[in-house]
């Protein structure tokens, strides 16, 4: 559509619209500047101006003085992300729990797409689908607050344990077992909705393989290996190439309500951080600078993967 | 898919069946384990004999939750939030996808403005920045805090803007030459057609509204003026002085007992999500296919 019109344009008999100025196309424009007037006003009050905030990072700043009475202190504090263990935790910390939700649940949702392709009931694959999908539109207020309760000690999976005389494991209590519970369970609650993409893209193999396959005398196995495989990779690798912008991601919302005292050296991420000590406990200085290297990180990082999917998987965001 | 009858083949086929169905009872078992919990007797709760089954069926956790006034309160901040939330947002939607789904020739600049709305998506100050900026503007402890930052969202204005440019380019023409201005040609063509793309953007930042609870939780000082899941959250995260506020003295004659009423508090609070689930899964992939962007 677009295309035709611009050739349109440019034919030569058709020359009028194409001569307009750059000011006289402005000005026709008006109306749809107005209707850009909210956005404009919102992207600067609530994305551009907190950017000059940022400067707190490079100060230290006590709030009953502003900005322009604290001392300012260069990289200080992030020196002191760098060089602290509390720094050099919550940046691990991050890094472990993020890349582990993104494998684990990359492989939990092709498992079970691949799992679901195999059902020749539409009615079972439907109720597969959409129940395993519930958990995705839930809140983490809910999800962790189920979960606080069901893996306590008198819980749905350590009463059993118990009952027949065994110890009850401390799933968010332990801090080698915390980060551990923080993976499986965002894999519960995404694993169905994950799996949405990737039987979305086992739908577009075509039917005609498996049947060739199968007069060659392929099993189920080689099917799999062969066809089904290669036929979702294009989508496995958009997925791992997107997933890079995440990776400092570890889920706030999650990790904040499952988190307690007893597990920060594992469970403590960038952003509760960010949030605890910071802003909580009133550091200003040292939760914005704490918050700037993330943001600038993933900025890199998302871009870095658009760049990516584009290149090896063919796919604009942008 | 290629029909097997060999008898591995079918025990393979059943194997399959169970596993998936086993994974589906997984996805539901945890909520079936609350409501059981909060549908069960005090004595039967604190001898820990609840498990699948409610024990000693009973009402009052949910009667006494209904009845608190902080619970109808939050309820309603959360409702408040939705629907203002979601009207708020699909207008400045609109009006931000009508001029950038024009050609750069009618709309010099949409190119840039569109890259100025992606750097704003994916760049921010961090917490603490946005937190000063909220108390300067004078935003915290209001209900504009819950509804007016939300009210721009870049994902479902570019999500809405791929809808427009999908809409034949003549329809809107045929407006102009009758002397439709570009409002018209927006609330009176465009916004006609395109109720089933308003529709889902309006499903999902309902979702969104309904769910979110750090906002209510960190930009609003006081408890009594928060939305029902920020209230959830000081309930069954924090607990103790926060949970017996809003439930107030629970005796020790009644059924009521802590975990049963944080249950039913987190089921009223899933309740909504469940009846909209209908309508939210007949949309599942339209993320997935307008993402992609069509220049």
């Amino acid at each position: 559509m677009s295309k035709i019109s611009a050739a349109t344009l440019a034919l030569p008999g058709n020359r009028a619209p194409a001569r307009r100025s750059l000011a006289q196309r402005v000005k026709a424009a008006w109306p749809l500047y107005l209707m850009l007037l909210p956005s404009l006003a919102l992207m600067i009050v609530f994305r551009v101006l907190p950017l000059w905030g940022v400067s707190i990072a490079f100060v230290d700043y006590y709030p009953l003085k502003g900005l322009a009475g604290s001392p300012f202190v260069g990289f200080k504090h992030f020196e002191v992300l760098f060089n602290s263990r509390e720094g050099f935790e919550i940046i691990r910390n991050t890094l472990v729990i993020a890349v582990g939700k993104l494998i684990a649940g990359d492989i939990a949702g092709i498992a079970f797409a691949l799992l679901v392709f195999q059902l020749a009931n539409p009615l079972f694959k439907r109720i597969a689908q959409v129940t395993t999908a519930i958990p995705h539109f839930m809140s983490w207020v809910i999800i962790g607050g189920i979960f606080i309760d069901l893996l306590s000690s008198r819980g749905l999976v350590n009463a059993p344990l118990q009952a027949v005389g065994l110890p009850a494991i401390p799933f968010l209590r332990d801090q080698t077992l915390f980060p551990i519970t923080l993976i499986l369970t965002d894999v519960w609650k995404e694993f169905g909705f994950g799996s949405v993409i990737y039987l979305a893209a086992l739908t577009t193999i075509l039917p005609e393989l498996y049947e060739a396959a199968a007069v060659d005398g392929a099993g189920r196995l080689s099917r799999l290996i062969h066809i089904t495989i290669p036929g979702i990779m294009p989508t496995i690798i958009l997925m791992l190439c997107l997933g890079l912008g995440r990776v400092l991601d570890a889920g706030f919302e999650q990790v904040l309500t499952l988190l307690n005292p007893l597990v920060y050296a594992t469970g403590d991420i960038i952003d509760t951080y960010v949030y605890r000590v910071g802003l909580l406990q009133g550091n200003f200085s040292i939760g914005t600078a704490v918050g700037l290297f993330k943001s600038v990180v993933s900025f890199i990082l998302i871009l870095l993967s658009y760049w990516l999917a584009d290149r090896y998987a063919g796919y604009r965001i942008f | 898919m290629v029909e097997e009858r060999s008898p591995g083949a079918r025990i393979a086929n059943s194997l399959i069946y169970i596993v998936v169905g086993l994974l589906a009872i997984m996805a539901i078992l945890p909520f079936w384990n609350v409501l059981s919990i909060s549908l069960s007797s005090r004595a039967a709760v604190e001898a820990n004999v609840v498990s699948l089954w409610p024990v000693g069926l009973h009402f009052e956790n949910y009667q006494h939750v209904l009845n608190r006034p902080q619970f109808t309160r939050s309820l309603l901040i959360s409702v408040a939030r939705v629907v203002f939330g979601v009207g708020l947002q699909l207008l400045v939607c609109m009006l931000t996808a009508y001029p950038l789904a024009r050609e750069t020739i009618d709309m010099p600049g949409r190119t840039l403005y569109k890259m100025f709305l992606i750097f704003g998506m994916l760049f921010s100050g961090g917490l603490i920045p946005y937190f000063l900026l909220l108390r300067d503007i004078r935003l915290l402890n209001t209900f504009a805090v819950l509804v007016v930052p939300a009210s721009l969202s870049i994902f479902h204005s570019i999500l809405i803007l791929n809808f427009f440019r999908g809409i034949p380019r003549e329809l809107a023409e045929a407006a102009e030459i009758d002397g439709a201005t570009h409002f018209d040609v927006l609330f009176r063509v465009y916004l006609p057609l395109s109720t089933p793309a308003l529709m889902t953007v309006g499903l999902f930042a309902a979702v969104q509204h309904w769910n979110a609870w750090f906002d209510g939780l960190v930009f609003i000082r006081d408890a009594a003026n928060r939305p029902l899941q920020s209230l959830l959250y000081s309930i069954v995260m924090q607990g103790g002085a926060d949970a017996e506020a809003v439930w107030g003295t629970i005796g020790q004659v009644s059924n009521l007992t802590p975990r049963g009423l944080s249950g039913a508090m987190l089921l009223f609070a899933a309740l909504p999500i469940l009846i909209i689930y209908p309508y939210i899964q007949r949309y599942f992939t339209t993320g997935l296919t307008l993402g992609a962007i069509k220049q």
